[in-house]
């Protein structure tokens, strides 16, 4: 099955007509993906990749049946555009947009939670159902169909994840990318519950990094909800407390989100945790071995 | 974004948050007129870096002086500036190098009758803003938090609305505060949350916080770091910003788009994505090295940005080998191969360089770096890259 999204999925990309907007828009095209359309407010009637341009999100979806969307435009513009998927019903909405303020998130937050969408990010590198349809900025070939449900608040360090479980032969089912931002729309635990219902997921891999307790709470989630094998890997054992690491989540404060609370509270969920990034297929291995 | 304390105070007043009248000065003699200007009997003197535990802080010029203290005279507010101004502070914060002290604060004093511990932030879990009170006032709230985490209150608001009177009550409440203190206590937190929200904090920290003698709430400290993806809706706020407070190699790397961190070790990083470029520091003290830097190129980075990036990672002398690691998303293998070629023309590699691509345009980037004839050790997977680098240093 996969989770989130599939060969069905109908998707329009916001800022299409900006230049990553285009750029993706024309990638995930490429790989398979349903695209449909795009919404730049001003652009209607124009074409890019070959696909209409809409003022609205609500006339794209009323044109071109679309449930999914990614969303490029710029940091102001983002709660938004974020809001405007969700009046129009969309059910998928993945914010790539880097720099959000984080208050726009809080009141985005409160009204996605509020309605029938699931928002994925912002600051984050999409969604993807190796085979059926990519919406983000992901390098496609590097995934492979297969049974790993992999998230993660990292972009590239996913794309090594993906790199490590196509070399071994595993593939993967979905691969989520939740965003670095400190309040984004999916938590880790949303997506267990979907990982865990999806069949043809057969082992789920957690990157989490330091900062907050969303990796605390997940192992706490996993430890009473989760039957499936489960392996992790935390970005930022060498970080020093109170430098912000690039991603406005990963700070470690007060003494709070040090990596090794979050691998100990993992391991004690019975997870298996990966001791490098280079090991994180090794990890999923192992996790599927000591279920058998 | 963090400002300083009298900065703090400055949006403090305008939002009629209560402090203390103050004056800022940046020589002993300022230092003296503002003394004289509060007319009180007694002030406090207090060094302006961005670092906290500056009350505890010493002075490496001048270790008896200590980076807050009581005066009762113009002349000693100005001997407590002289051994401040222009002298390097340490507190826990600032590390063993401290920070350099180009200005004071002289404050009026207050009767102290009781010190609160109060704090505003982003909660994450439950995604909303959250204030944090607590009855340990003055003391190490990181302690506070470990040993009893039951004296901390907690009360998240909703940002549309702010924080609501009934929500100051149940803290008095709890706090022992009543009747002008408590009416004090909820014009002043209500306000300091509207600030909150409306400045794009991410945090807000008062310690302390006190109840004076006649029963009004005060800031006696103040502490703000600004959202910094929010600042293009702030130009004016933009202006506090003292870079002066800021590493320059930071500072450097932020004005061309990217996203460093300096270390203690001796093995540059240069990774595209923040995750990628923790882990790679993760593995390279995994196989015990020590990482000089984080160092996000970002996504979109281009041969300039990249090139400047090992320019950066070079001006630190501590720097032994480097190790580049990129996995190519939308940051193309054959634009990091590109700016390796041009950055050893123009900075030349005297360290051992580790070069690990994967992802988009691997194969074209790998050609060029061969055919450069640069001596490059070429890794084929990050633990091979890791071993390399570590062993080109040991």
């Amino acid at each position: 099955m996969s989770i989130l999204v599939n060969s069905n999925t109908r998707v329009i990309c916001q800022g299409i007509t900006g230049k990553a907007g285009a750029f993706h828009t024309k990638g995930c095209k490429e790989y398979g993906t349903k695209m449909v359309g795009g919404v730049t407010p001003g652009k209607s009637g124009e074409t890019v990749e070959g696909l209409p341009v809409f003022d609205t999100v609500e006339e794209a979806v009323d044109k071109t049946g679309a449930n999914a969307t990614m969303i490029f435009v710029p940091p102001p513009f983002t709660a938004d555009a974020i809001l405007e998927a969700v009046d129009a019903g969309i059910e998928v909405i993945c914010a790539i947009t880097e720099g959000v303020p984080v208050i726009d998130m809080v009141h985005v937050y409160d009204r996605v939670k509020r309605s029938k969408s699931v928002l994925i990010g912002p600051n984050c590198p999409g969604v993807i159902t190796p085979g059926q349809c990519k919406i983000g900025i992901m390098p496609g070939y590097i995934h492979q169909p297969g049974k790993v449900g992999i998230m993660s608040r990292s972009g590239t360090l996913t794309y090594e994840a993906v790199w490590q479980t196509s070399n071994l032969k595993l593939g993967q089912s979905t691969c989520v990318g939740l965003g670095g931002d400190p309040i984004v729309g999916t938590s880790y635990i949303d997506i267990f519950e979907r990982f865990q219902n999806d069949d043809q997921t057969e082992v789920i891999l957690m990157i989490g990094e330091i900062g907050g307790d969303a990796e605390e709470k997940a192992a706490e989630y996993v430890k009473n909800h989760v039957t499936k094998p489960v392996a992790a890997f935390i970005a930022g054992r060498t970080a020093p407390p109170g430098k912000r690491m690039g991603h406005a989540g990963a700070i470690i404060t007060g003494g709070k989100g040090t990596a090794a609370e979050k691998v100990a509270a993992l391991e004690a969920a019975g997870i298996v945790v990966a001791p490098s990034p280079a090991e994180m297929g090794d990890a999923v291995m192992e996790a599927l071995r000591r279920k058998k | 974004m963090k400002i300083h304390e009298y900065q703090a105070k400055e949006l403090f007043r305008s939002f009629q948050v209560p402090i203390l009248q103050g004056f800022v000065a940046k020589t002993p003699e300022e230092a003296k007129a503002a003394f004289e200007k509060l007319g009180g009997s007694l002030a406090v003197i207090k060094a302006q870096v961005h670092a906290g535990g500056r009350g505890k802080g010493t002075f490496i010029e001048v270790p008896a002086q200590r980076g807050v203290q009581l005066t009762k005279s113009g002349d000693e507010t100005a001997a407590a500036a002289k051994n401040m101004i222009g002298n390097r502070l340490v507190t826990i914060q600032t590390g063993s190098a401290g920070s350099v002290v180009n200005q004071v604060f002289v404050e009026q004093g207050c009767k102290i009758a009781r010190e609160l511990y109060l704090a505003v932030v982003v909660d994450r879990a439950a995604k909303l803003p959250l204030l944090m009170v607590s009855s340990e006032g003055g003391v190490e709230i990181e302690k506070v938090a470990e040993e009893s985490p039951e004296k901390i209150l907690r009360e998240h608001f909703d940002p549309a609305y702010g924080l609501m009177p009934y929500q100051v009550r149940k803290l008095c409440k709890k706090l022992n505060i009543s009747g002008a203190a408590a009416k004090s206590a909820e014009m002043f937190m209500r306000k300091l949350c509207e600030l909150f929200v409306k400045l794009d904090c991410s945090m807000a920290e008062i310690n302390p916080l006190v109840i004076t003698e006649d029963e009004k709430m005060i800031a006696l400290d103040a502490k703000i770091t600004f959202d910094d993806n929010a600042m293009y809706r702030h130009p004016d706020l933009k202006e506090l910003r003292d870079i002066a407070e800021e590493e320059p190699a930071e500072l450097r790397a932020a004005n061309s788009g990217l996203s460093f961190v300096k270390l203690e070790g001796n093995i540059g990083c240069l990774v595209n994505g923040a995750g990628l470029a923790m882990a790679t520091m993760d593995i390279i003290k995994y196989h015990g090295g020590a990482p000089a830097n984080f160092l996000d190129v970002g996504g979109g980075a281009n041969t300039q940005q990249v090139t400047e990036a090992f320019r950066i990672i070079l001006s630190d002398a501590n720097v032994k080998a480097i190790l580049v690691n990129i996995f190519g998303g939308i940051a193309r293998c054959t634009t990091i191969a590109q700016a390796i070629i041009d950055a050893s023309k123009e900075v030349g590699f005297k360290v051992p360089l580790v070069v690990r691509l994967e992802g988009t345009e691997v194969e074209e980037g790998k050609k060029m770096l061969h055919e450069s004839g640069l001596a490059i050790i070429s890794a084929d997977n990050l633990t091979d890259a890791a071993k390399k680098v570590v062993a080109s240093v040991s």
